[in-house]
């Protein structure tokens, strides 16, 4: 091997770079270059600022969008009909997994879409933070009516007062019971309870136990799909929150508690975990428990139809307002939506207002709509739209949203937390790990202190920002 | 200083400058951001305001903080003994030179090849509490005894026991450490052994596992900060949850939560700093303790 260490000056063993005859001015310029890349493209300096990008003419503007799949293919039909019929805009349609996070992430660093669809659910945050252009403006300015959609819709992405999206495709839950179960326990099918009272009674025939004692069929338990654990208090009249406290330890919800506690009671605590365990984590298959006849009635969305349809296309079902605890207490359901906004730092917010006008028409939200197998958030409906849609029971769905029990989770900017609090508690009563009481008050005291930080947090934010404001 | 050192020294910074200025923008600037922001109330969205301890002193009066603590130093604890006898034991049988070797040691690192996320997926079906192929085979030996195997992810008590299990699929690359340590030691002493009359185990216990100390030094060390940082798998089974009733709530993904569910990057961050004292408090009586015991060959 060449020795090559004694020699004076810098050399390279095998002749690959031929070091010697750089000299050492032109080589220190190269480094200084590279230096001053990779630290001024840090500082955002040599980055140049994103130019506005034309295609035939007309701006293009971006929308991100969490859909994938037929829901994808179908807000991808009403960007088309957009783009055809438009000679200045061309929107850009983007698939987004994980929509929040890469949103917040764009947003603070200041290059966000021009339009972005979120969860109503996580509105509220977004919009505390002032992440989100109020709408309003915009509809004042286009003379976009209010009142053509359903309250329950504006109020959902409304936020001190404010609004910050619009809705997009709108849920609700009901009850979906399997019809040829319930003739088997010797039900009515076309029947299905009224009063919560009415559900156990029924919950009870249609369960099922085999020779060892297990359990092989329920006829309903509050832990299936597992989704709205926050949910059921607001079938005995209860709410999370009134605006300014909250309210998780009332005597409505506590009632609610026991009565999830009730279910692992009646069927055994362990031996519902075990049958529980068979089921979970299955919703979008053929082993979804409700496919497979193991559990008779479960609360679903609008969405359900079209699982079942796929996955289970000989299934016997119905679908019902899930009854509730409270008599006079009609047509509760929960009701939820994917909302569309215009981050704060979009750079063409009035172009990306001119096509939510299109998505928020009535036909721009039937195209959608009718592709989600959901209704639309406006009051009128077509003809057209309830004939070709292919839910049997979405005049059902779309009562429920008219509902003035209808409810939604609270719109707060600690939402996610709250609801993170309550899993385990819910978790804890179905284990036989905690009492409702235990339970609930347990929530109130973590949630209640959240709260008061998070306010604090508010009232410090704002009270920097009037100091920083000359 | 000579003049010609003064230039080596200056050339020597030039060629490192691209690590320089990469390490500075992208790791000793975050590092130091991050330091800051533990001290104040940071939304992302929003501009940093100071708060001072705030956030440490929330996190030590927080029970779900120590919950979370709990759950990952329980989960380090069983891991890294098993992980670390599980892979010594394979690199051992796959160091004795049986026919078609190599297909045996591919086989055996496939596992740590596997996307997380898959594994996670994969395991839910292994391990789902009445259809699972592992409960199939447990009960066939449990059920005569009048026992059940347990609902594995579904029950608070087996939900972390079922996360090792499945993290213990992933030892390949410690075997593989293992392996190359194993063939570094000297034929020559295994003979003088014999010689004297050693059996499998006093070669075993006086040359292999003395020699092979430093390797299951480095291991143990990456192993801990590794356990320690759990976070895709238990994250892919509960949707980022940790249930059933935070069973499966590790200290990461309390983390991850807390910056990008909640926005709270700065309690994020001070559980971040946090995290880096415990494990460079954990990693120092890792040096400490074992300094006596591991043999540097040479």
């Amino acid at each position: 091997m060449e020795d090559y260490q004694d020699r004076p000056g810098i050399r390279w063993p095998c002749g690959i770079l031929p070091v010697r005859r750089v000299t050492s001015s032109w080589f220190v310029a190269a480094c200084l270059v590279l230096v001053s890349v990779s630290a001024l493209s840090g500082c955002n300096v040599i980055i140049p600022q994103p130019q506005d990008d034309y295609v035939d003419g007309r701006l293009q503007i971006t929308y991100w969008e969490k859909w994938t799949g037929f829901e994808g293919e179908a807000i991808q039909r009403v960007v088309d009909r957009f783009n055809e019929k438009q000679d200045r805009i061309r929107v850009n349609l983007v698939t987004m997994s994980q929509i929040d996070r890469k949103a917040l992430v764009a947003i603070a660093g200041g290059d966000p879409p021009d339009l972005v669809g979120l969860w109503s659910a996580g509105l509220s945050q977004f919009a505390e933070k002032r992440a989100l252009m109020p709408l309003e403006p915009f509809m004042e300015k286009t003379g976009m009516p209010r009142d053509t959609f359903l309250d329950v819709f504006l109020e959902q992405n409304t936020y001190r007062g404010t609004l910050y999206g619009l809705p997009t495709t709108p849920a609700t839950t009901a009850l979906h019971y399997n019809k040829r179960l319930f003739r088997e326990a010797g039900l009515d099918p076309e029947r299905p309870p009224r009063t919560l009272a009415e559900l156990d009674a029924m919950a009870a025939k249609l369960t099922r136990y085999d020779e060892q004692g297990h359990l092989v069929q329920v006829g309903f338990t509050p832990s299936e799909p597992g989704w709205w654990h926050w949910s059921w208090g607001y079938w005995f009249g209860g709410a999370l929150w009134d605006g300014e406290r909250v309210t998780f330890d009332t005597p409505e919800n506590l009632a609610a508690w026991e009565w999830i506690q009730s279910y692992p009671e009646k069927y055994g605590a362990a031996e519902l975990r075990r049958f529980q365990s068979g089921i979970a984590g299955q919703f979008a298959s053929p082993q979804n428990a409700f496919f497979t006849e193991r559990v008779a009635m479960i609360v679903q969305g609008v969405w359900m139809a079209s699982f079942i349809d796929t996955y289970a296309p000989g299934l016997e079902w119905g679908a019902a307002p899930f009854p509730s605890a409270v008599p006079g207490l009609d047509n509760v359901a929960m009701v939820e939506c994917d909302s569309i906004c215009i981050p704060v730092g979009a750079r063409h917010p009035d172009e990306a207002f001119e096509f939510i006008r299109y998505l928020c028409s009535q036909e721009g939200l039937e195209l959608l709509n009718l592709g989600h197998k959901k209704f639309t958030p406006l009051k009128a409906v077509s003809p057209e739209f309830l004939a070709s849609h292919p839910n049997p029971y979405i005049e059902l769905f779309i009562e429920l949203a008219k509902s003035p029990n209808a409810f939604y989770a609270p719109l707060m900017s600690t939402w996610f937390e709250y609801n993170d609090e309550i899993t385990p508690a819910f978790d804890q009563v179905m284990f036989g790990q905690a009492s409702p009481r235990e339970a609930v008050t347990q929530v109130q005291d973590r949630v209640s202190g959240m709260w008061e930080r998070a306010r604090s947090s508010i009232e410090r934010r704002e009270q920097a920002e009037q100091e920083a404001a000359p | 200083m000579t003049n010609r050192e003064r230039r080596n020294l200056r050339n020597g910074l030039l060629f490192i400058s691209p690590w320089i200025a990469g390490f500075a923008v992208f790791t000793a600037y975050p590092l130091g951001a991050s330091l800051y922001y533990s001290l104040c109330d940071y939304s992302v969205l929003k501009p940093p305001v100071f708060v001072g301890g705030a956030n440490y002193q929330e996190l030590v009066t927080d029970p779900v903080f120590w919950k979370s603590l709990y759950n990952t130093l329980y989960f380090a604890v069983c891991f890294l003994p098993l992980a670390t006898v599980l892979a010594i034991t394979l690199a051992l049988l796959l160091n004795t030179g049986v026919r078609g070797m190599t297909m045996y040691r591919t086989i055996f690192f496939l596992p740590s090849l596997t996307p997380l996320v898959a594994l996670g997926i994969l395991w839910m079906w292994m391990l789902n509490g009445e259809y699972g192929v592992v409960n199939y085979v447990l009960n066939l030996v449990l059920n005569p005894l009048g026992l059940q195997a347990p609902i594995w992810l579904q029950s608070t008590a087996w939900s972390k026991p079922a996360i090792v299990l499945m993290s213990l699929w992933g030892v390949g690359y410690a075997v593989v450490i293992y392996l190359a340590g194993l063939q570094d030691i000297p034929k020559q002493l295994y003979e003088a052994a014999e010689l004297d009359g050693a059996r499998w185990l006093a070669k075993l216990r006086h040359i292999t596992l003395p020699l092979l100390s430093p390797a299951i030094f480095f291991n143990v060390v990456m192993g801990l900060i590794g356990a320690l940082q759990v976070f895709a798998l238990p994250y892919v089974l509960t949707d980022g949850t940790g249930g059933p009733a935070r069973s499966t709530l590790f200290y990461t993904m309390l983390l991850y939560n807390s910056a990008f569910r909640y926005l709270r990057m700065g309690y994020a961050c001070a559980m971040a700093w946090l995290l880096f004292l415990i494990i460079l408090a954990l990693t120092l009586l890792v040096y400490r303790v074992s300094r006596k015991r591991v043999h540097y060959a040479g």
